[in-house]
């Protein structure tokens, strides 16, 4: 086998930036060969989106490839020209809501995609084109569309949403069911779609970091430290080591907060009230936490670019150490409590199964990942921030199914409750907040952040003028969705609230 | 007379007090302080004062189902004694009446629910109507063992055979094996927990609040009044069995009535609390359970 002359893929670690002329850009038939590989032999797409390409009428493609193992992240892009490409989904399904997304960003259609449907029902980017040829000017409403249907003379279909009884987001579910046993679950999002990544472009300034922290409103920390950061990296410059150990601090919080919440919906889902009540309050605890270290209960302003917004003094930090303790206390009696009555466990367990190889085919992230038994959790395999200097085990589980998602968090709530002590007990000192640079020309940076629900992926590229031409956010929703959709498969459907709330996704960060 | 009309009284007054306390053991065992005890009130009040919306697409049993179902419950709470007195209204036979008021009002109900069309309200219907065949013989069984027990038919006098004959005395194994299974019911049929939950709001995992999905108002007021009857009813049933208590002073009397139905509720609500819900298709089993009981009671008695 002879050497290529030039390398397949560019290999950078998270939270850097490249030069975009760096890049390999391969021809299409090429980069799907080498995308296929790559997918094949373990790496995951972490993002695969498209931008508008210098020449009018034509799109660049890029790929990020996370390479788990060790630690490194590949980049390679091509070029379509035309309105159409071959799809990869059939033979990498992982790719499948990329490429409906790319399809509807861009007006491209990808040939032989096995169910090539709207990710978010809106209008191309591009005036001329349109993956569905939809006449311009006609309104796309979401959800109005063909859903795979099951027929037959006992087979029935519930349709639940947009409008649901709780207080939940808008999402539209259709089941096919064979009385109480569901066939098949197809997922319709897009109602909240706001158009974050147009957004961002235009106000790359300072209303750029509010609208990451209220892409998903319960991602506050995570997405505004993903957003900071690729910034920062596009910017070259570092922030102060103090921060970092804040913004992990901060982080960590987020990550207990929701996932005690969780763990008490999922309680309340089965009817077991002592759990669901402790945790409503605990996870108040939690969130109050958030508000000593920066004001705000969901962590708002408490990240920006160059650093943190508010400092913590000793006053503060022996508060929130002593708030830590007794929470920790509690709430280690509710989930104790949970895990120990066998009315619980008859629910839970061998419930909602997701197989470790489908878990792996459809790119699943965060607890949902690791409660597959996959090894995927971006703190320990591609660290950032403070995550360079501490290193968290990875927590995972391999029942695969609505048990090992509430246990992977449950083990994830102690190994924060540790991280945020060890912390505390040494804050590095220094400045809070260096004043980020200018940002470079012609670069692409990639950052990502292990947030509660899993991978968030911010990538951003900047064109001639130092401007974000584009700003490509993947949150973890965006792969987890379908895993939910294949766990209900053969389930009952009246398990499917205990089901959802063990993946807990998002509709606002998916539907951007 | 003055019986009948405290009976009458407590009826028609106090059964939405037991959602309030069963409401309220929750919350302390949750460490909430919990909405007042005589919150229900305040809700069926405020119902009664709410506009109705009707969908298009129903007919006349939509409307008509609250009421008859409330009818029906009503009626059964007349054939049912409160303590050691005696019922209102009772005749040879009347055990089956009651039996089939209870079956009459899930008719209304389920057919109301099929009515309007919506998949979660045929869903439910499908589950009340698949349980109800459950407990139903289990309901029977019970009633049969305590008729054999008195040798009366009239559901007054064998309701108080624990009481006056032999009871618990002579026959405690069987009464025992029917107090279980009459509690699996009351719990079943009033959409508690391990059953239902009542207090969901997820609307695929309902039984009996999917199928009133669709009523707003003081029609689902009367929903709810009807439920809270249904649960009084069937709690004055349960303590014939397990706490027949008769001192001859009808005041004192009356008192341990009321005293004992607040007792059935705490326990209700301290079921709710320590445990979590079956899954659906465990349910099945627990009313066979129920069948089991109360058959194996009668198989006791009859040997």
């Amino acid at each position: 086998m002879t050497t290529p002359s030039a390398p397949d893929m560019l290999t950078l670690i998270n939270a850097q930036s490249v030069a975009l002329d760096r890049i390999p850009r391969h021809d299409l038939e090429t980069f799907q060969r080498i995308v296929s590989a790559a997918l094949h032999a373990g790496q995951r797409a972490s993002a695969f989106f498209g931008a508008a390409a210098d020449q009018p009428g034509q799109t660049d493609l890029f790929i990020v490839l996370a390479h788990d193992n060790n630690s490194q992240l590949n980049l390679l892009c091509t070029q379509v020209e035309g309105g159409h490409f071959p799809s990869l989904t059939p033979s990498c399904p992982s790719l499948h809501l990329f490429e409906r997304e790319i399809a509807e960003q861009f007006g491209l259609r990808p040939e032989g995609h096995p169910w090539l449907k709207p990710v978010r029902y809106r209008t191309s980017w591009d005036s001329q084109r349109d993956a569905w040829q939809r006449p311009r000017g006609q309104a796309i409403l979401p959800g109005v569309g063909d859903f795979y249907r099951v027929d037959g003379p006992d087979v029935h279909e519930v349709a639940v949403g947009p409008v649901h009884a709780g207080i939940i987001e808008p999402g539209h579910f259709r089941f096919q069911c064979h009385g109480e046993e569901v066939y098949h679950l197809e997922i319709a999002l897009g109602y909240q779609h706001r158009g974050i990544e147009e957004a961002l472009l235009q106000n790359s300034g300072r209303r750029g970091l509010h609208y990451a922290e209220t892409l998903a409103g319960d991602t506050t920390i995570g997405h505004a430290t993903a957003y900071c950061q690729v910034l920062e990296a596009l910017a070259g410059g570092f922030s102060a080591v103090r921060a970092q150990s804040l913004r992990g601090i901060a982080l960590e919080l987020e990550r207990l907060a929701n996932h005690v919440g969780d763990l008490g919906a999922l309680a309340n889902d089965i009817g077991f009230l002592p759990t669901a009540s402790y945790c409503g309050r605990i996870r108040g605890d939690f969130l109050n936490m958030s508000a000593l270290l920066c004001g705000s209960r969901f962590g708002r302003g408490m990240v920006c670019p160059g650093g943190v917004g508010y400092d913590m003094d000793a006053a503060r930090i022996k508060d929130l150490q002593t708030r830590l303790t007794a929470a920790e206390k509690d709430t280690a009696n509710a989930v104790n409590l949970l895990f120990d009555t066998p009315s619980v466990l008859a629910r839970f367990e061998s419930k909602g199964v997701l197989p470790p190889e489908m878990a792996r085919t459809l790119g699943m992230v965060g607890p949902a990942a690791r409660a597959s038994g996959l090894y995927r959790d971006i703190r320990h395999d591609h660290p950032a921030g403070i995550y360079r200097f501490v290193h968290l085990p990875l927590s995972t589980w391999d029942t695969c199914d609505i048990f090992a998602r509430g246990y992977v968090r449950w083990l994830e709530i102690q190994q924060s409750i540790e991280f945020i002590r060890e912390q505390l007990n040494a804050i590095p000192a220094g400045p809070i907040r260096t004043k980020p640079g200018p940002l470079k020309p012609s670069r692409l940076a990639v950052s990502l952040v292990e947030g509660w629900r899993g991978e968030l992926c911010h990538v951003a590229l900047t064109d001639a003028q130092s401007l974000v031409r584009r700003h490509k956010i993947v949150d973890p929703s965006f792969h987890n969705w379908m895993g939910l959709a294949y766990a209900m498969r053969n389930q009952q459907i009246s398990d499917f609230p205990l089901c959802n709330k063990s993946f807990n996704l998002s509709y606002c960060g998916h539907d951007l | 007379m003055r019986d009948i009309f405290i009976h009458i009284a407590l009826l028609l007054g106090m059964p939405p007090l037991l959602l309030g306390v069963i409401n309220k053991t929750k919350a302390l065992f949750a460490g909430r302080k919990g909405p007042p005890l005589l919150q229900p009130y305040y809700d069926l009040f405020k119902l009664t004062r709410k506009h109705v919306v009707i969908s298009e697409v129903t007919t006349w049993v939509f409307t008509a189902a609250p009421v008859i179902t409330l009818t029906a419950l009503l009626i059964a709470g007349i054939l049912v004694p409160q303590g050691p007195f005696r019922a209102p209204l009772g005749f040879t036979g009347d055990l089956i009446l009651f039996a089939y008021l209870l079956g009459l009002g899930r008719f209304f109900t389920t057919t109301a629910a099929l009515d309007t069309g919506s998949a979660f309200e045929g869903m439910g219907a499908a589950r009340e109507a698949t349980f109800a065949c459950m407990s139903e013989p289990a309901l029977f069984f019970a009633l049969l063992v305590l008729a054999k027990m008195s040798g009366s038919l009239v559901l007054g006098d064998l309701l108080h055979a624990p009481l006056v004959t032999t009871g618990w005395e002579a026959e405690a194994a069987p009464l025992v094996l029917v107090a279980v299974g009459l509690f699996i019911l009351l719990l079943a049929e009033n959409c508690r927990i391990p059953v239902d939950d009542p207090n969901t709001h997820l609307e695929l995992t309902m039984i009996h609040e999917v199928m009133v999905l669709d009523h707003s108002g003081p029609l689902l007021g009367l929903v709810l009044y009807g439920a809270a009857i249904k649960l009084f009813v069937l709690s004055s049933v349960f303590l014939h069995i397990v706490a027949p208590f008769q001192s001859g002073r009808a005041g004192l009397d009356w008192l341990a009535f009321v005293g004992e139905m607040l007792g059935v509720a705490v326990a209700i609500g301290v079921v709710e609390s320590v445990m979590a819900r079956l899954q659906m298709r465990h349910v099945n089993y627990l009313l066979i359970a129920a069948i089991l009981f109360c058959g194996f009671g009668f198989v006791l008695l009859v040997r």
